[in-house]
């Protein structure tokens, strides 16, 4: 739309700056909040503007811990999300590539079962099939490792029908001019379709990179041990309700720490994920 | 360098369509062909057999001897231009036109020399860095002609390739693709449903209707000779003036409208009924000579004139509420709308079908 009345604009800025102000203002709050000591949070008076410890409080959440509850230092826990977050974004996408490809460019039997199966599985979210699921990961003695974290969350059927989508939209000819160019079905995939998949890739890695980075009741269920607590179950285990003080800084910090890494996907991936969305290249 | 033989060949698609049915005929070898016909006809059906991408009902279609109906499209030494032209969006043009070569495991040096002089030949030396986006639709055009000459194939394949193009790029490209196939000489089978491009380009045009062939041979004996109704409606712009005819007792008359015709052909017309086909340029405005030996004499109420300068086109009907009838006649001719005139035309010009069959009567046995 392109309008030049300075009125609307204004208004339009305003309405945005408004709106940003809502959502960025508890950001701003936690940021502070993790920059005093925590007498400073507890009386309730805590001032708007940034304290003097940001670095120890900072270098404390990262490398040291909480006085009381946890006692586990942040970085592990940033290192145990990001590489379950990785691992499942980076798993989806190589499997609903490759899933959705069989299904759009092949004729093998009960090739629409198999789709139809696929889409039923939208309805089976990991809360549901739960305990089944936990029995399995149990009996294969793979609680409290990488792989009993991420596998079970892997399986995409969202990411499945994105790409089924995107491929019935690349024109036949394409497949038809690859063939008499003499690429076979997995040449055609690693030259043309996933090199056109890009944006629609990067939309999907960031969208499960930030869905694999929020897990919260499969990691609680699957990890006893503390070295392989995410952060998100971090913070919750930080903020204790009864007898101890909640070291609020910390927990703070935490937070903020945890916002990091999707903020810096999204950043980074920002162009990309926004061509995904919008435009298709063909 | 290759013929191009089909036998037999009919296509019957999963659904039950059967889209092609025993077509027969033989491209010699370095000739240019052109499969013409309506929408819908089998012409690119039959086209996508002959690239192998789809697969042949019945019958077989061999390329230089070797009968290649199981044979994968990449092992048949043909290449193909496709109507959306179908680039690789993002590979350079440089990509795109070396990408065939590389899966065949081409040296690098002579991928680099052929596409080098693919690019010279289409004028995209200066193109080859850009991405199929960044081109104008003649230029995209001319990568998709690329990517197929760099292979040195057997068999050149189009699919009216020339449709997403403006009206005057069009006949650009045309005499382009007709320069560039008589250079290389390389057998071609080329498809459209534009009857002027059909003509202009062929060696060889296999005239189809319904998924059979009704007509093949040199374009200007189709024009001069068509076997059947079909074709002598399609093939002329504007076409052919049909009118169904029968016999009086004065010799022939129209079916519909009263007597314009005088002067009988002396042959028998089918009990079915026959069609006379005169093409608008064998029709000529007269004053009161009688009509040429053998030949007919009409009377014609001109109802419009169109004078597009060299030429001149009268719309009009046979006698005074017979069937329509358009005449042209050079631009030096006048006539004005309402008059009725003499026309006549020479037997040599006259075709007549049967309007049951819809096959040629001929007229000089
Ligand atoms: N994959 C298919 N499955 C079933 N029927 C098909 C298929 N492809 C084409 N047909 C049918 O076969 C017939 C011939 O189609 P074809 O594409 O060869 O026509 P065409 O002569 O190329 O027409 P156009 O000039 O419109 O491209 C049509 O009736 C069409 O509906
Ligand atoms: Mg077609």
């Amino acid at each position: 739309m392109v309008e030049h009345r300075p009125f609307g604009t204004a208004l339009a800025h305003l309405t945005l700056l408004i709106g940003i102000a809502i959502l960025a203002f508890p950001v701003y709050l936690a940021f502070v909040a993790s920059t005093w000591d925590a007498a400073t949070i507890a009386n309730g008076k805590m001032p708007l503007t940034p304290g003097p410890l940001f670095l120890e409080n900072y270098w404390r959440t990262l490398f040291v811990g909480t006085s009381g509850t946890t006692r586990q230092p942040v970085g592990g826990m940033l290192f145990n999300s990001f590489v379950m977050a990785m691992t499942i974004a980076i798993g989806k996408i190589v499997i609903s590539l490759t899933s959705a490809f069989a299904v759009v460019y092949f004729r093998f039997p009960f090739r629409m079962t198999i789709f139809w199966l696929i889409f039923v599985t939208l309805m089976l979210p990991v809360e549901v099939r739960i305990y089944p699921t936990y029995k399995i990961v149990a009996d294969l003695n793979m609680l409290d490792t990488y792989a009993g974290l991420t596998i079970p969350l892997i399986a995409s059927a969202t990411a499945t029908l994105l790409f089924r989508q995107f491929f019935m939209t690349v024109p036949d000819e394409l497949v038809e001019a690859s063939k008499i160019d003499g690429a076979g079905p997995m040449k055609f995939f690693r030259d043309t379709l996933v090199p056109l998949s890009v944006t629609s890739v990067a939309a999907m890695f960031v969208i499960q990179f930030i869905y694999g980075w929020n897990q919260y009741l499969w990691p609680l269920l699957i990890t006893t041990r503390d070295d392989m607590q995410t952060i998100v179950i971090g913070i919750k285990k930080m903020i204790v309700t009864q007898d101890a003080l909640t070291e609020w800084q910390l927990a703070m910090a935490t937070a903020v720490l945890a916002m990091l890494p999707p903020v810096l996907v999204v950043i980074v991936m920002q162009k990309l994920f926004v061509r995904g969305l919008v435009e298709t290249e063909k | 360098m290759a013929e191009v033989v089909l036998t037999g060949v009919g296509k019957t698609y999963a659904g039950g369509v059967t889209a092609v049915t025993d077509v027969e005929f033989t491209v010699p070898d370095g000739a240019f062909c052109v499969l013409v016909g309506p929408s819908g006809c089998g012409k690119s059906t039959l086209l996508r057999m002959i690239a192998g991408l789809e697969t042949i009902t019945t019958g077989t279609v061999s390329i230089g001897g070797r009968v290649v109906n199981a044979v994968e499209p990449a092992e048949r030494d043909i290449a193909m231009v496709f109507q959306n032209y179908a680039l690789y969006p993002h590979m350079s043009v440089y990509d795109n036109m070396a990408y065939g070569l590389r899966n065949r495991g081409t040296p690098k040096a002579e991928i680099e020399t052929r596409v080098r002089e693919a690019a010279r030949v289409l004028e995209l030396g200066d193109l080859l860095a850009r991405k199929p986006r960044q081109l104008s639709g003649g230029q995209r055009q001319r990568v998709a002609m690329g990517r197929a000459i760099v292979r040195k194939p057997q068999v050149f394949l189009f699919d009216e390739p020339l449709s997403n193009l403006d009206a005057k790029l069009r006949v650009q490209m045309r005499v382009e693709i007709r320069r560039l196939q008589r250079s290389l000489a390389t057998t071609s089978v080329y498809v459209t449903h534009d009857q002027l491009e059909a003509m202009t380009l062929a060696d060889m045009l296999v005239v189809m209707n319904k998924g059979r062939v009704e007509q093949i041979g040199a374009p200007l004996d189709l024009y001069r000779r068509p076997e059947t109704l079909f074709v002598a409606g399609f093939i002329g712009a504007p076409p052919m003036n049909l009118i169904d005819v029968a016999i009086g007792p004065d010799g022939l008359r129209p079916v519909a409208g009263d007597a314009g015709i005088v002067g009988g052909l002396g042959i028998a017309v089918p009990a079915t009924g026959a069609r006379l086909g005169i093409r608008p340029e064998h029709l000529h405005v007269v004053g009161d000579e009688p009509a040429p030996e053998g030949g007919i004499a009409l009377s014609y109420t001109v109802s419009a004139v169109e004078a597009v300068g060299a030429e001149t086109f009268l719309h009009g009907r046979l006698g005074a509420t017979g069937p329509d009838v358009v005449i042209r006649e050079p631009g030096t001719i006048a006539a004005a709308p309402g008059t009725v005139r003499r026309v006549v035309a020479r037997r040599d010009d006259l075709h007549l079908f049967d309007r049951e069959t819809g096959r040629r009567i001929p007229l000089d046995a």
